[in-house]
């Protein structure tokens, strides 16, 4: 009874001691006190014009990182794109977390005529581009935030789901499962209840991949011009600056920046989390 | 190779039942689009009386009830018909193929550059775990791997282009140059150096560490003990035992990336302006083409099972254990 419960914390213990995990969490606290702090240190609308246009950087001590084409200030921007980046990362992977993980145990636990024909939907998905799947969606339900966050999950939870199938036909055989059948389980209740959390350490660790490619998926959707137009993103901003390109590069490249150095935090923290699971597997 | 044949027909039968989830999924999304491709065209030519949007939906397939639509698709799929697409007036399955080449020229460059060159850095990185230099590498190529190709693609331009004026910004060739054979293979290859270069960099890193990973775990086992009990120099047994071992799993990787590869050149064509497969599909978006956005998803799909099975057929032939089971069951 005590693995459980000692489990997430020793695997925490770890991840602090891997300089790649450390690493990871500073950048990602980094993001999300910018992301947090955005209405308090720049309140009102980063889309509203603030100032002269295309103000370069570091001249004008109200706006540090200077101005686009429009007058907007450029740090506003890219504190409350740190808002979105992180809010679609973390809300797509959960998304496709949470149904790839049902599926998955579904499948598994299923057998049969119901597990081939939901892996040959599974198949189905991967077969299509992820970022052409997104791209129609969004199309077709219009772009808004929500509408954004599933198209990206559209194409993510495959992943999730072939591992806890995997996970669920490596469990399912295990004497545990069989003495909560003895028991007189619902097959429901020993799925959800026995297997799902058994299965979950590994999809835990995909889920930070995940978390990475859905952070570019949405800055390239915003970038082509089909993100929320209601709200900056570092991909809209770097389209807006790409007009400009030649006479003032930094404006598509500093929101560039803060993408390379989020994705980077979040798979820095997968290295870190990966080898704090897989030292837990090498000492049983 | 009878092996590889009876494998072959196996996922050519397996794949038929995907491709028809894939059909039928798309059409159905696009089925929710609000509008169709009689509204969409009659908003280009600034409206008409219901009698030519009769005439229109009649041409272009669009009556009757959804599921005798797709029928309708279906059969004439069958005849490699793609249908009509709005935007640009003419067939689907035409415009598709003259747009291919493109992107498969641009695919395919960026696969050779990062393969080769991840490959090559991953078994520096690879051959002593731990070093300097394979922190180095292991490091640089995660780095590499967090960076958007779009936003990497402008970077080049700004570089490349802007700055060092050594390469052009946009399109596949000089436009009217006039030129033939090698001098304009030579055109192409100068105008698509920075696309392979901001396709092919995030999947050399990716290439890279997968190289590393496998190599490290490879000096584990016990044939590279075996190995250095015989006396073999530690270059020899990380190329010609620990790599070779690594690599396998490098050409499954291969397929599996293709769908995102594909994804990935939707934006780099947008960022290059390069007319081709990628650019078709946001060009579609754009224009609310439902037919001709359910024909891109169609042929992305069969092109990602088609190097699917190259690569399995590949590993088929490179592991002689692959299939070995399925022939006998």
């Amino acid at each position: 009874m005590n693995a459980p419960i000692n489990a997430p914390i020793n695997i925490l213990g770890r991840l602090l001691r891997s300089p790649a995990g450390v690493a990871g969490l500073a950048l990602l606290a980094l993001l999300a006190l910018a992301a947090l702090s955005a209405p308090l240190l720049f309140p009102g609308d980063p889309l509203a014009i603030a100032g002269a246009p295309l103000t370069p950087p570091f001249t004008d001590p109200a706006f540090p990182l200077g101005t686009d084409r429009l007058g907007r200030n450029v740090l506003a921007g890219l504190f409350h794109g740190a808002q979105a980046s992180l809010a679609v990362g973390l809300a797509a992977a959960a998304v496709s977390i949470v149904a790839g993980a049902l599926v998955g145990t579904i499948a598994g636990f299923a057998g049969g005529l119901a597990d081939e024909a939901l892996m040959r939907v599974v198949d189905a998905f991967q077969t299509v581009p992820g970022f052409l799947l997104a791209l129609a969606f969004v199309s077709v339900a219009g772009a808004s935030l929500p509408v954004v966050i599933l198209a990206i999950a559209l194409g993510a939870w495959t992943g999730p789901a072939r591992l806890a199938r995997a996970e669920v036909l490596s469990i399912r055989e295990r004497d545990y499962v069989a003495a909560a059948r003895v028991i007189g389980m619902h097959p429901a209740e020993i799925a959800l209840r026995e297997v799902l959390p058994n299965a979950l350490p590994p999809v835990l660790a995909l889920a930070a991949v995940i978390v990475g490619n859905a952070v570019l998926i949405e800055s390239a959707l915003s970038f082509l011009g089909l993100g929320d137009p209601n709200i900056v993103t570092w991909g809209s901003m770097i389209a807006e600056g790409r007009n400009v390109l030649r006479s003032a590069p930094f404006l598509s490249i500093v929101p560039g920046i803060g993408l390379v150095v989020t994705v980077l935090g979040v798979y820095l923290l997968a290295e870190g989390l990966s080898d704090a699971l897989a030292s837990r597997k090498a000492r049983p | 190779m009878n092996r590889a044949l009876r494998l072959l027909r196996r996922r050519l039968v397996s794949s038929i039942p995907v491709l028809l989830i894939v059909i039928v999924g798309s059409f159905f999304l696009l089925e929710l689009a609000p509008g169709d491709a009689a509204d969409a065209y009659l908003l280009s030519i600034g409206g008409g009386d219901p009698a030519l949007v009769q005439a229109l939906r009649q041409s272009y397939g669009l009556e009757g009830s959804a599921l005798s639509r797709l029928w309708l698709y279906l059969t004439s799929l069958v005849r490699l018909d793609l249908g009509w697409s709005v935007i640009f007036n003419r067939p689907i399955s035409g415009l598709i193929l003259e747009r291919l080449p493109n992107t498969l020229w641009l695919m395919g460059s960026a696969v050779a550059l990062s393969f080769t060159v991840g490959s090559a850095l991953g078994i520096v990185a690879g051959s002593k775990p731990g070093s300097w230099r394979d922190r180095m590498l292991s490091t640089g190529s995660l780095a590499l791997y967090a960076v958007p190709s779009f936003w990497l693609g402008l970077v080049l331009i700004v570089v490349f282009s802007v700055q060092l004026r050594w390469f052009p910004t946009a399109g596949i060739e000089t436009i009217a140059s006039g030129r033939h054979g090698l001098a304009r293979a030579r055109d192409i290859a100068w105008h698509l150096a920075l696309p392979v270069a901001a396709l092919g960099l995030i999947y050399l890193a990716l290439f890279l560490r997968m190289m590393r990973t496998g190599m490290a775990e490879a000096w584990r086992q016990d044939y590279a003990l075996a190995a250095r009990a015989r006396g073999l120099g530690h270059r020899r047994i990380a190329v010609f035992h620990i790599a070779r071992n690594a690599l396998l799993p490098l050409v499954t990787m291969l397929g599996l990336q293709a769908a995102s590869m594909l994804g990935g050149s939707v934006v780099i064509e947008s960022v290059f302006a390069i007319p081709g497969f990628g650019r078709l599909a946001q060009e579609a978006v754009a224009g609310r083409d439902a037919p001709l956005l359910t024909g891109i998803i169609l042929v992305s799909a069969v092109l990602v099972i088609l190097v699917n099975l190259a690569v399995d057929m590949a590993y088929a032939l490179l592991d002689p254990r692959v299939g070995a089971n399925e022939v006998a069951a």
